[in-house]
């Protein structure tokens, strides 16, 4: 096979994208290198987005790619998949996940299709300062979120431990989604389009779940079950 | 000889990283460990100014990877300590030329020379910090007692997870005592409770850290000061010792001064 053919380039606001075929990812790799080799003065200096299909990429994997780019003068800033272990890997390493950001004050409902309503993202760790995940449908974290990580969600976000970071549910405008927390003190938390800052608590903190009801946020005591 | 390599690294600038690599270093040299330390901050060198080593560089590390020199030939042998090294960085140069391959390169010859090898990480998380992490077999984050400094630490332990290193260790660095007493300072514990790491080190705020890092001679070579022993104390730990921590004895102190106070 034409390995070049498994690699297309088109220019893009943000710098280049690169959209890699469908094959094993080490093919992937070196055809990709093998192209940037011949066109390493088109190469030098820019700002890469790759988008690897249904790839399912670690976060060694990932690093390893963005470490032999940097020695080539190239700064690979997003990765676009459909496989949430590649998205959730690259959110790790703080690259992006999508091309646009999403707006915030977007209040347009885009339906998600393919995905479950109840469909959730799994999160077994503490997500530290820099962290961003995104993801379309619920989020649960079983850590913390600390001041500095980024939790948005089109559905309800759980958190089973302390939420200090930011915390954006129901992103895509659903009004029905919730934020919930072991301990609740988030820098900003905001729910379909409002917006809101934690004030500071005093004493022992306990579970809450913060809710959109008549147009404002509220906070009640959590009772799961 | 097969060297633990070590990262010093932090996120935020002016914490103490350079300080807290020179007086490691010396720390260990003086225990008769032969110990080589690596300026990573290519472009705003100064290790070599806090070792007091500034006028001895001839060859740096650029000049090692570009292959202008041996290895040995930029080792600088510390005045004092015969079994101290500095691998300076280069001066007119910037982090780019030098890549995460090479410093695995070169920390792997080094390897097989001497005891340790402490790596000075620069501020950020661009280039010039992944060129520090990629051979290191532990890093160790320093932070100061405030907000800002701690959430950089933060961020950096969050990249070295997702990097699959193991577990940082941290240092805090000028804690003032009084200061948290009164509450106008994290605690060790606030710390802790937001960065969950193993804490190696605390080293009380101390003025003879300044006039000892003007002077270019690190504190850790007079046996007086409390910041000095705390570092050495950190290098024991390193080293896999176990030493109670300074800040128990701190406390003790003060109290026993206050209790003085009241009779």
């Amino acid at each position: 096979m034409d390995e070049t053919s498994l690699v297309q380039i088109k220019g893009i606001r943000e710098g280049l994208l690169v959209s890699l075929g469908d094959a094993a990812w080490p093919v992937l790799q070196e055809a990709l290198l093998l192209y940037i080799e011949q066109q390493a003065l088109f190469f030098k200096g820019a700002r890469l987005a790759l988008e690897v299909g249904n790839q399912i990429l670690k976060v060694a994997d990932l690093s390893a790619l963005r470490d032999v780019l940097s020695e080539r003068g190239i700064i690979l800033w997003a990765v676009i998949s459909d496989s949430p272990t590649t998205e959730s890997a690259s959110q790790l390493l703080g690259l992006a996940t999508r091309l646009h950001k999403a707006r915030p004050s977007q209040e347009a409902v885009q339906p998600v299709k393919g995905l479950d309503d109840e469909a959730a993202l799994w999160v077994h760790k503490t997500l530290r300062s820099g962290v961003r995940v995104e993801y379309a449908g619920h989020v649960v974290i079983v850590g913390d979120v600390n001041p500095g990580a980024e939790v948005i969600a089109g559905g309800s976000v759980l958190v089973w431990g302390r939420l200090r970071g930011v915390v954006h549910a129901g992103a895509e405008g659903n009004q029905s989604a919730v934020v919930c927390a072991l301990d609740l003190s988030p820098t900003q938390l905001r729910i379909a389009g409002k917006i809101a800052v934690s004030p500071r608590r005093e004493g022992k903190p306990q579970p809450e779940m913060i809710k959109l009801k008549d147009g404002r946020l509220q906070a009640e005591s959590w009772h799961p079950g | 000889m097969t060297a633990k390599i070590v990262t010093i690294s932090s996120g935020k600038g002016g914490v103490g990283k350079t300080t807290t690599v020179a007086n490691l270093a010396v720390a260990l040299a003086s225990e008769g460990k032969k110990v080589v330390c690596i300026d990573g901050d290519i472009g705003l060198r100064n290790l070599d100014v806090v070792m007091g080593l500034e006028n001895r560089i001839v060859y740096d590390i650029v000049d090692i990877v570009e292959g202008r020199c041996k290895t040995r030939q930029a080792m600088i042998r510390d005045k004092r300590l015969p079994d101290l090294f500095l691998i300076p960085a280069a001066q007119t140069r910037d982090k780019n030329a030098v890549s995460p391959s090479d410093m695995i390169r070169l920390c792997d010859e080094l390897r097989a020379e001497v005891d340790w090898v402490l790596i000075d990480s620069p501020a950020g998380i661009e280039r010039g910090f992944r060129n520090a992490i990629a051979p290191a077999d532990r890093v160790l984050i320093v932070t100061n007692p405030e907000m800002s400094a701690v959430r950089d630490a933060d961020r950096v332990i969050g990249l070295l997870e997702a990097e699959e290193k193991a577990a940082p260790s941290l240092i805090l660095n000028r804690l003032n005592p009084s200061l948290v007493r009164r509450g106008d300072m994290l605690s060790v514990e606030d710390v802790y409770d937001l960065l969950r790491i193993e804490v190696i080190g605390i080293v009380p705020e101390d003025e003879n850290v300044i006039m000892a890092s003007n002077k270019g001679m690190p504190l850790t070579l007079e046996g007086k000061s409390r910041a000095g022993q705390a570092f050495r104390n950190i290098a024991r730990r390193l080293a896999g010792e176990q030493v109670p921590f300074l800040e128990l004895e701190a406390q003790n102190l003060w109290e026993r001064l206050a209790r003085l106070g009241r009779k």
